[in-house]
């Protein structure tokens, strides 16, 4: 029994799925209502699998060809698993019941529930697999319910855009993830996590072999986690409807890239050379992202680059090989990111999908509960002491202190940013006077969706304190105690929010104007350039070859020919029966002459 | 059983020439045959292997000729393809003008060649199963076609033809090959000869170049592929599906029963050669994908891009890469039918696949929008559905040849850009669908839309069946792995490798 609970898990929200696709799709609360229930099951098998420290799972075979080659579907139950998948049940049964609320009334209800369940099914399959294909498998499943779930309002061609790019540049991380895998399977011969750990020692004497295959495994991670250069992808994603952005865009599915480095990080620490791009990937991801942040008027956008910017944190210390602390800043973040996600859900949906901070204003008073937990979670990602992401980025900035100086440098500098670009949004949104009629008039939601901030708000203030997280997870060791770190990462929060309060105390308009930081670095445009220049310009020129080259010139020349046309061109315009009978003859009548007489 | 396969579909297609009731006819015979797959599933003994339901009638004693049917696992997945698609082919069959009878006997007989040539043992009844198969295609193109479809079917004609004509070259020469005493058309017979190493290696080289060309004509192997992506746009749907999903199928089936047991030292010769011939059909049509401005056109391309990744397996030559293409086979043989038949019944409701002109369909068909966005994620291989599974296989069939620590060989490198081809896939076919179904709706194009009719109840059901065979071997692909397994381990065993 026990060892079917993963499955179960696992399996109930696919069954939500596919009963709302199959049967209550017309019936849009029946679907909502399944879909709840199924994921709150997950929860509560989620639950018992976490309290029961249960590590025996049942295995199938997925592709079986003998002893060359099969692949198992099984499960990996240890304290890194059990937690994550706590706590994506956990979250993502709140997002659901918040959704009750905010898709109340769509017209699309049955889908996007069918869509969130899918989700679920997948992101516990990356969670739970025991091997690289199975996680491969629901890496991609990930991937299409995202792209089902941004795109749910497919008539936006802003959505319908986005959707594509989301998946197209997860899918060029996936290329590289695949290629990793494959590689790894052709040193060791396993896809399976424990046996690969196993195996390491076949790569003793083939760094170069291990450093390529590693960083090949981790541009999944820079696809789901929408890292420095793929990072693109993530902004847009916005456009889908914002429970979803808490969800799979902030909490669960792009920290399954980090969920993953961690999973196989007897891998990734081998390479010194892999670590140390890894490491960099996330500073720049980092630091870019909270740049870009500092100049968006899109509360959701701002929100997204601060995702990106959190998610280079998390990569950062990965590369810094301290998978713990990585762990540590992925759980406070799920927490405060949702909430903030949330809360940024409950004003559009009250602004009646108002999203421009300055059109927005006063609105602590007029929605105080949302402002109150909205408190809580942008002190918790600035890192204010006390708060849990002051705790788990601490771990990751002792650790970045410990082994390399630029890093810390710029992990510290991007804590400033980060302090100075949520107090902005703080001081614009809900302080000052309404700058919009539906600012004015909005007023507190309901309370399905105030009750998801509230529970969101706890793990968010208190997450991060020693005797709450480590029943949860294993925390960092601190070799030592080092005051400066904290020190000045206070001292970064202090110049951000002041500097913050300052600029924007009284503003009615951005009064900075950095096009550079608004406009993301131009770093789509230069993509849409390239993709032009060099895929778009190739397919042109093949289409161009293929019809008026290979087709053109040698095929219609060769038929356009007098045997051509004079002979076969007449016997279709015939379109008779006899013709192709004679040729279908002459065929059978050559076979035997050759094979008999000859 | 194999007979009743084989002539259900033939016989099915002569009663409405002479004035069965064309349609009904049509379906009964096809559901028929496709059950009667489905029965010999569980009648075959995969345990045991080899060919079974075995049959002959000799029609020849002195030149060794027989009517000789069998099947093994790789034939039964192949007629169970046939079947199932010949049978959501005739459902998808519209309303036609003009001689509907000679319609429907058409499809029957494309279909009834293709599953005649998957169950014969016989390389004369092989090949001559395809030509039946084969004109009756073209007869579908150029009387029921759109568009350009007079140049379209000729084109087809003067391509398959010499195709099929290189490719009876290389069969009269497989017979010539072995010892005068012992020459046979005997699949089994040959085999066994093979193995025993009675084709000298010379005549292997040039056979199987040959019989590479000639059933790579047929399977639009780049870049003999110009034919496919006009006939497949020309082509009345239920052909297309049927083609595609099908026939195109037979010259697979070809390398793998024929020329690979058959010619080991000849593939082997022909490796590098087909390696770089598959990248063009991966990279080269794929790009040339991308830069479709029409649905139609798009498949068919994309339909050619990915008989690359079966050609890859093929290559590959090992058991993991074998089955692999195998099951791709099939699969693609699903998806790509489901796409026929849906981009079909967008052209019969809006008279146009230009992506330009099209718009926001999911509002209005929200079934065919779900239906197209299904197929699309199996074309670009989503775990889950068949596609995914066999490709999956490819490549680790592929990549694992000749790998080493050194870097990347031949096969690695066309691993690396088969990987890509899955990126490729994925633009050109989320493209289309946005392009589609999702998006503002344009009223401009032309009259009546918010009134299209979605897909109507009787339509859903093909569109389940596809759906729900392609998901079922996606999700436990052991289900036919273990028909397929055997084949393979037995060509393998027989060629030492």
């Amino acid at each position: 029994m026990t060892a079917l609970l993963p499955w179960f898990a696992l399996l109930l929200p696919l069954l939500s799925a596919l009963f709302i696709i199959i049967a209550t799709r017309p019936l849009r609360t029946l679907s909502a209502f399944i879909s709840v229930t199924a994921v709150v099951g997950s929860f509560v098998c989620a639950s018992l699998i976490f309290f029961q420290k249960t590590s025996n799972a049942a295995a199938f075979s997925w592709i079986d060809l003998g002893p060359t080659f099969s692949i198992p579907l099984g499960v990996t139950l240890d304290p890194l698993s059990r937690s994550m998948l706590f706590m994506v049940t956990g979250v993502g049964a709140l997002i659901h019941i918040y959704s009750l609320g905010y898709m109340g009334t769509d017209e699309g209800k049955s889908r996007y529930f069918a869509g969130l369940s899918l989700f679920m099914f997948s992101m516990l399959g990356i969670v739970l697999a025991n091997n690289f294909v199975m996680m491969f498998i629901f890496w991609e499943l990930v991937g299409v319910s995202s792209y089902l779930l941004i795109g749910h309002w497919f008539e936006r061609p802003s959505a319908a855009e986005a959707a594509k790019k989301a998946f197209i540049t997860n899918r060029l991380g996936d290329f590289g993830f695949m290629l990793g895998i494959l590689m790894v399977w052709a040193a060791t011969g396993s896809f399976v996590f424990s046996e690969i750990a196993g195996g390491m020692a076949k790569f003793t004497g083939h760094p170069a072999y291990l450093t390529a295959a590693a960083l090949l495994v981790f541009c999944g991670a820079v696809g789901k986690s929408a890292q420095f250069p793929l990072h693109v992808w993530l902004p847009d994603a916005m456009e889908g409807p914002t429970p979803v952005s808490a969800l799979i865009h902030a909490a669960t599915m792009v920290a399954a890239g980090v969920y993953m480095l961690v999973r196989v990080g007897f891998l990734i620490d081998a390479s010194l050379g892999a670590l140390q791009v890894i490491a960099w990937i996330g500073t720049i991801t980092a630091v870019l992202a909270a740049l870009m942040a500092t100049q968006q008027n899109d509360i959701k956008r701002i929100l997204a680059y601060s995702t990106l910017s959190q998610l280079g944190y998390m990569v950062m210390a990965v590369g810094l090989a301290s998978g713990q602390a990585a762990m540590f800043h992925l759980f406070t973040h799920a927490a405060f990111k949702a909430l903030l996600f949330l809360g940024s859900g409950s004003i559009i949906y009250m602004l009646h999908h108002e999203q421009d901070i300055w059109r927005m204003g006063g609105l602590a008073k007029r929605l105080p509960i949302t402002f109150l937990t909205f408190l809580i979670g942008t002190l918790a990602l600035i890192g204010f002491p006390g708060f849990s992401g002051f705790f788990s980025k601490d771990a990751i900035l002792v650790v970045a202190h410990e082994k390399s100086l630029p890093i810390f440098a710029l992990a510290a500098f991007t804590a400033l940013l980060t302090a100075f670009y949520m107090t902005r949004l703080m001081v614009v949104a809900f302080f000052g006077s309404p700058r919009s009629d539906a600012a004015a008039q909005g007023s507190e939601a309901p309370a399905v969706m105030t009750i998801p901030l509230i529970l969101l708000a706890i793990p968010a203030a208190i997450g991060g304190f020693g005797f709450f997280a480590r029943n949860f997870l294993a925390l960092p060791h601190e070799a030592k105690s080092i005051v400066l770190v904290p020190a000045i990462a206070f001292g970064g929060l202090l110049v951000g929010v002041i500097t913050a309060i300052v600029l924007y105390r009284t503003r009615k308009t951005e009064p900075l104007d950095i096009a550079l930081f608004r406009n993301r670095f131009y770093i789509d445009e230069l993509y849409a350039a390239l993709i032009a220049a060099t895929q778009g310009l190739l397919a042109a020129l093949s289409a161009f070859v293929d019809r008026w080259i290979l087709d053109g010139a040698i095929v219609r020349g060769l038929s356009s020919g007098t045997w051509g046309s004079g002979f076969l061109l007449r016997l279709l315009q015939v379109g008779n029966l006899q013709a192709y009978g004679f040729l279908f003859g002459l065929g059978i009548i050559g076979l035997i002459y050759f094979t008999v007489f000859h | 059983m194999l007979l009743f396969i084989v002539f259900a579909p033939l016989i099915a297609a002569l009663l409405i020439l002479i004035g069965a009731p064309s349609r009904l006819t049509a379906l009964l015979a096809a559901g028929a045959t496709t059950l009667a797959t489905l029965v010999a599933f569980f009648l075959y003994a995969p345990a045991q292997g080899g060919f079974q339901f075995v049959s002959s009638f000799p029609i020849s004693e002195t030149w060794q000729i027989q009517f000789l049917l069998g099947a093994d696992g790789l034939s039964l997945v192949m007629l169970f393809l046939a079947a199932l698609v010949l049978f959501c082919a005739v459902w998808f069959t519209p309303a036609i003008e003009k001689s509907e009878r000679m319609f429907y006997a058409c499809l029957l007989f494309v279909a009834g060649g293709a599953i005649g040539a998957f169950a014969s043992l016989d390389l004369f009844f092989f090949y001559a199963f395809h030509e039946l198969a084969l004109i009756p295609t073209f007869l579908l193109i150029g009387i029921w076609g759109s568009g350009n479809r007079a140049a379209a079917a000729w084109k087809v004609t003067i391509y398959l033809g010499l195709g099929s004509f290189v490719l009876l070259l290389g069969l009269i020469l497989l017979y010539r090959s072995v010892p005068a005493d012992s020459r046979t058309f005997d699949l089994r017979a040959l085999q066994t000869i093979a193995a025993n190493g009675g084709i000298a290696a010379s005549a292997q080289n040039q056979i199987f170049l040959l019989l590479l060309i000639g059933f790579g004509v047929l399977i639009s192997l780049f870049p003999f592929h110009t034919w496919a992506p006009e006939a497949y746009a020309s082509a009345p749907a239920p052909a297309a599906m049927l083609h595609a999903g099908v026939l195109k199928k037979f010259g697979l089936y070809g390398l793998l029963r024929i020329a690979l047991p058959l010619l080991p030292q000849g593939a082997q010769h022909w490796n590098t050669f087909l390696i770089v011939l598959l990248s063009g059909n991966i990279i080269y049509v794929g790009l040339a994908t991308i830069a479709q401005k029409r649905l139609d056109w798009m498949l068919g391309y994309s339909s050619v891009m990915h008989m690359g990744y079966i050609f890859l397996g093929i290559a590959s030559a090992n058991v993991i890469g074998l089955n692999g293409a195998a099951l791709l086979m099939f699969a693609h043989g699903i998806s790509i039918a489901l796409l026929f038949a849906l981009a079909g019944e967008i052209r019969r409701r809006t008279g146009t696949l230009v992506f330009q002109d099209l718009g926001g369909l999911g509002k209005v068909m929200p079934f065919a929008g779900f239906a197209f966005g299904a197929a699309t994620f199996a074309s670009i291989g989503l775990p889950g559905f068949a596609n995914f599974a066999a490709e999956v296989m490819v490549f680790f069939g592929a990549f694992r040849v000749g790998a080493g620590w050194e870097g990347f060989h031949i096969f690695q490198v066309a691993t690396v850009l088969a990987l890509w081809g899955v990126v490729i896939s994925a633009v050109y076919m989320l493209r289309a669908y946005r392009a589609i179904f999702m998006g503002a709706p344009k009223p401009e194009s032309f009259q009546g839309w918010g009134k299209l009719p979605d897909l109507s109840a009787s339509l859903r059901l093909p569109v389940i069946l596809l759906l729900a065979a392609t998901l079922l071997v996606g999700c436990f692909p052991n289900t036919f792995l273990r028909f397929l397994r055997p084949t393979f381990t037995a060509s393998m065993a027989a060629t030492n490798r």
